[in-house]
């Protein structure tokens, strides 16, 4: 097994507040060249000219070499476990002509210049757009480093750089008896003038040697023997922890506090009181979380303390009826409809959700006179900084941010309101704070997948083939807060994201959307945004087509899928793999979903067994995926079973409601997450694909719903068209 | 109140209220920050160590009921051999995502196998049911217990 560096930078009593201050965030140590264990600290934010004083080969933002052959890849996106840092590595690696193990990879600083993705124009994790954003930049990137160091030898040799050849860190002359490592060329190369990144040639993918390999994680060692550096395990001299309550109802304020009981407890060194909040800072929580029940604090509930669920259903009932900004519109589809030969409607919602990542909400802050200094895990490192500088009127370039690994994002990381809320307390304190959230916080001070009302009609020729299709979805518009600029003449691509364009052959399809914000509930993205919503409810719709044609639900797509070569083919390799067609016993029951989403085609069929109780059980998924060129074949596969089992949480047990204001989730014993005693097999079938590469992230948590609920109707006649799934309703009686 | 705790076979003298969970002694007093808070209130298993062998939720287990027994943490487990066998599975595997509950995670193997070298599936499922991971690792745990378990 390699040696990994086990000495996190914020690991040991040794380690010195100047190292601190010159690490902050994580570097994921590896074996270098030699197999030695070695140490080596990030450089962040402020210390980039250290950096590359330290290694002069740094050709672009992502690649660092110095003289000793150390080989740091920054990477853009954050880790959160999706396997970014791995498939990021190796598409570096791949053109720079180094292997993995030969690599270290490192949180990048807040920089868009330099490390923006191109699909969202901000360095932000999301969308699953990883892998798509980068697959040109970082493979360019690699190639603009190797053709340096092929440059840098070729003239050392006196040679002709083309016939030099570079492959596991180390360049060759023609005749195979000249070698220099990346080492010891990084100096001469950073003399080198810098080509375009356009202009440096890449392999064919016949000659990829990492890409679509499947590759180990860069990040598994230090997860398994507890040494790696979440946000939370974040330690600075003289640092105290703070636990928090926020007003239990959202724009509610504090009235009264107990600070003497508080400041009474053991450990507890100060309670500051914000307008919304209240953190008691101690020693350590256990005295925090102490002194906050001691504090015993009185809320201003403010304007959303009559706030309740069944209103804000009532209202999206109500303005759902109103037509809304149009998405899309071909032909005449009120027409179609009028004269169609059936005519089927139904309703679909779909409820608030939280996102309950593992790592409960946390920041860690340091107040300076000019600026300060965050510890954080973040998937949006300049919009953080950007909040801060913000809240606080100092320059952004004062404000420093040191990324961490994320304990799971699913999208509650990128908003940055975690880290407000810690700068708005530690500047009430003297050194750094740790604020960190309970799971009663994190539920309850979530910004929440919104609740969607969706109203569905479609129009059946004689033959039973669509003719008309229309879709009105109403419900919170993320961008409208997010990305204001993409939120034009009402219209949230997000909220119809996957609706506008369904995969299929649609004559007449009209799709608008009614924004409709409920008061005193923040909303934002959840795993799968708009598709996670919308395929759910397309897919669903879909299937009672199919019934009311009366035609197998498979048959029923692919017909609608002719000009649609590569979800057909998916479609066909899922449903042969799952054995659909062939009977199932009573009570059980097999469903279809289909979805081109986040850049790749998806299929998943899903069998599922209910009870007489009502109780479902999901046995099998299957899997069939196109998603182009991929990658890290493994993490795909991963990314299917995990972001399955995330939908699937949501399907089956997920939910958020309000009463008077508050919601009135808490914990994991009443916000259940899928366990390990009832998840299904789930099996993955990838088409190789030609194509760039595709998200994959949040495509299983998107396609899962639809294929789980039309499982429960070929089970048992009942359709769920409102999650989450209510077992009572499918009660044999 | 001082406690003088043996973990991972060293003495630590802590002073602390006795209602004080072992968590946050061994996360913020003693920073070994390898064991996780995830829900407090031992819903989601991140915060598993194990006492005397046995785990553990260390979120809602006070410092004072602990005496003389030996604590485990995530930072030792891979010197006993089911630990070994488990993080070399886990890797082998590729189980981990975002890795957060992946210490919980192990440590409840680890218990598994100590108690039950050979367990079944529902053996699994009634030992591990206790530890959540949102990413869904959860197929890949299973298949790296089995294989330990062979080891």
């Amino acid at each position: 097994m390699d040696t990994l560096n086990l000495d996190a930078p914020t690991s040991g009593s040794s380690t010195s507040r100047r190292t601190f201050l010159k690490g902050g965030g994580l570097l994921l140590g590896f074996a270098l060249l030699g197999g030695t264990t070695t140490s080596v600290f990030a450089a962040n934010a402020a210390q980039v000219t250290e950096d590359e004083v330290k290694a002069p080969f740094a050709p672009n933002g992502f690649i660092r070499i110095d003289p000793k052959g150390t080989v740091t890849l920054v990477m853009p996106m954050v880790e959160m476990g999706q396997g970014i840092y791995t498939s990021l590595a190796m598409l570096l690696a791949e053109e720079l002509e180094v292997d993995l193990n030969q690599v270290q990879v490192q949180h990048a600083p807040p920089n868009d210049a330099l490390y923006a993705n191109s699909i969202l124009h901000i360095q932000s994790t999301g969308l699953s757009s990883s892998v798509r954003a980068f697959w040109t930049p970082l493979r360019q990137a690699g190639a603009v480093g190797r053709t340096l160091l092929i440059a840098a030898a070729a003239k050392e040799w006196g040679s002709d750089p083309a016939t030099c050849k570079a492959a596991h860190g180390v360049v060759t002359d023609e005749s195979g008896s000249k070698h220099l490592s990346y080492g010891e060329l990084a100096e001469a190369a950073s003399k080198l003038p810098v080509p375009a990144a356009d202009s440096v040639k890449l392999k064919e993918p016949k000659d990829f040697a990492l890409i679509g390999t499947p590759a180990k994680r860069v990040d598994a060692t230090v997860k398994v023997n507890g040494s790696a550096i979440y946000g939370i395990d974040i330690k600075l001299p003289g640092m105290k922890v703070a636990a928090i309550a926020i007003s239990p109802v959202f724009g509610g304020k504090v009235k009264a506090v107990n600070e003497k009981a508080a400041l009474a407890v053991k450990g507890v060194h100060q309670v500051v009181k914000i307008d919304e909040a209240v953190a008691v800072v101690a020693d350590h929580l256990g005295a925090a979380k102490k002194g906050l029940e001691a504090a015993a604090i009185e809320w201003d509930d403010g304007p959303h303390a009559t706030v309740n669920t069944a209103d804000i259903i009532k209202e999206l009932e109500e303005k759902s009826k109103q037509p809304g900004a149009v998405a899309r519109n071909e032909g005449d589809a009120e027409k179609a409809l009028g004269s169609a030969a059936q005519r089927i409607d139904a309703i679909y919602q779909v409820p608030f959700l939280a996102h309950a990542a593992m790592e409960p909400m946390n920041c860690t802050v340091q107040m300076q006179k000019d600026g300060c200094e965050v510890w954080v895990g973040t998937q949006a490192p300049t919009l953080t900084q950007m909040a801060v500088a913000d809240v606080t009127g100092f320059p952004k370039d004062a404000i420093r941010i040191h990324n961490h690994l994320l304990g799971g994002g699913f999208g509650r990381r990128l908003e940055p309101d975690g880290t407000v809320l810690a700068v708005k307390i530690a500047r009430h304190i003297d050194g750094p704070v740790k604020v960190v959230w309970s799971r009663e916080e994190d539920i309850q001070h979530d910004m929440y997948r919104p609740y969607y009302y969706d109203r569905m009609s479609a129009g059946l020729d004689a033959d039973g083939k669509p003719v008309a299709w229309t879709h009105r979805i109403a419900g919170s518009s993320i961008f409208a807060r997010y990305l204001p600029q993409l939120f034009v003449n009402g219209l949230d691509p997000d909220a119809v994201e996957a609706a506008a364009e369904p995969p299929y052959a649609l004559p007449n399809i009209h799709v608008d959307y009614v924004q409709v914000e409920p008061p005193g509930v923040p909303t934002a993205f959840w795993r799968g945004v708009g598709p996670t919503h919308n395929v759910f409810v397309v897919e669903s719709f879909m299937d009672e087509l199919a019934h009311a044609a009366k035609q197998d639900p498979v048959a029923f797509r692919k017909a609608l899928l002719a000009n649609n070569p590569r979800a057909l083919a998916v479609l066909n390799l899922a449903a042969e793999k799952a054995g659909w067609g062939a009977s199932m016993p009573a009570g059980q029951g097999r469903g279809v979903a289909v979805a081109f989403i986040f850049g790749s085609y998806v299929v998943q069929v899903a069998e599922v067994e209910v009870g007489p109780d009502g109780a479902v059980k999901v046995n099998r998924i299957v899997c069939g995926l196109d998603c182009g060129m991929s990658v890290n074949p493994d993490t795909i596969e991963a990314q299917i079973q995990g972001g399955s089992i995330f939908g699937l949480t949501a399907v089956l047990h997920g939910a958020i409601t309000i009463k008077d204001g508050r919601v009135e989730q808490s914990n994991f014993d009443n916000y259940l997450p899928m366990r390990i005693d009832e998840v299904p097999v789930i099996e993955t079938h990838l088409l190789k694909g030609s194509e760039a590469p595709g998200g994959i992230g949040e495509v299983p948590t998107s396609i899962v719903s639809a294929a789980v609920t039309n499982a429960i109707f070929a089970a048992t006649g009942k359709r769920i068209r409102t999650l989450p799934v209510d077992p009572e309703m499918l009660k044999s009686s | 109140m001082a406690f003088n705790l043996k973990i991972n076979g060293t003495a630590h003298s802590v002073d602390v209220d006795d209602d004080t969970p072992l968590l946050w002694v061994i996360r913020d007093v003693l920073g070994m920050t390898g064991t996780k808070f995830g829900c407090g209130a031992a819903l989601c298993g991140a915060c598993t160590v194990h006492i005397d062998g046995i785990a553990t939720r260390s979120c809602i287990t006070t410092v004072d009921s602990i005496g003389d027994s030996a604590i485990t943490t995530i930072e030792a487990i891979g010197e006993t051999p089911q630990g070994a066998a488990l993080q070399k599975a886990w890797l082998d595997l590729e189980v981990v995502q975002c890795g957060y509950c992946q210490s919980g995670q192990l440590m409840s193997a680890a218990a598994l196998l100590t108690e039950t070298p050979k367990p079944t599936d529902e053996d699994i499922n009634s030992a591990m049911s206790g530890n959540v991971c949102r990413c869904g690792t959860y197929q890949r745990i299973r298949a790296a217990i089995k294989q330990a378990a062979e080891a």
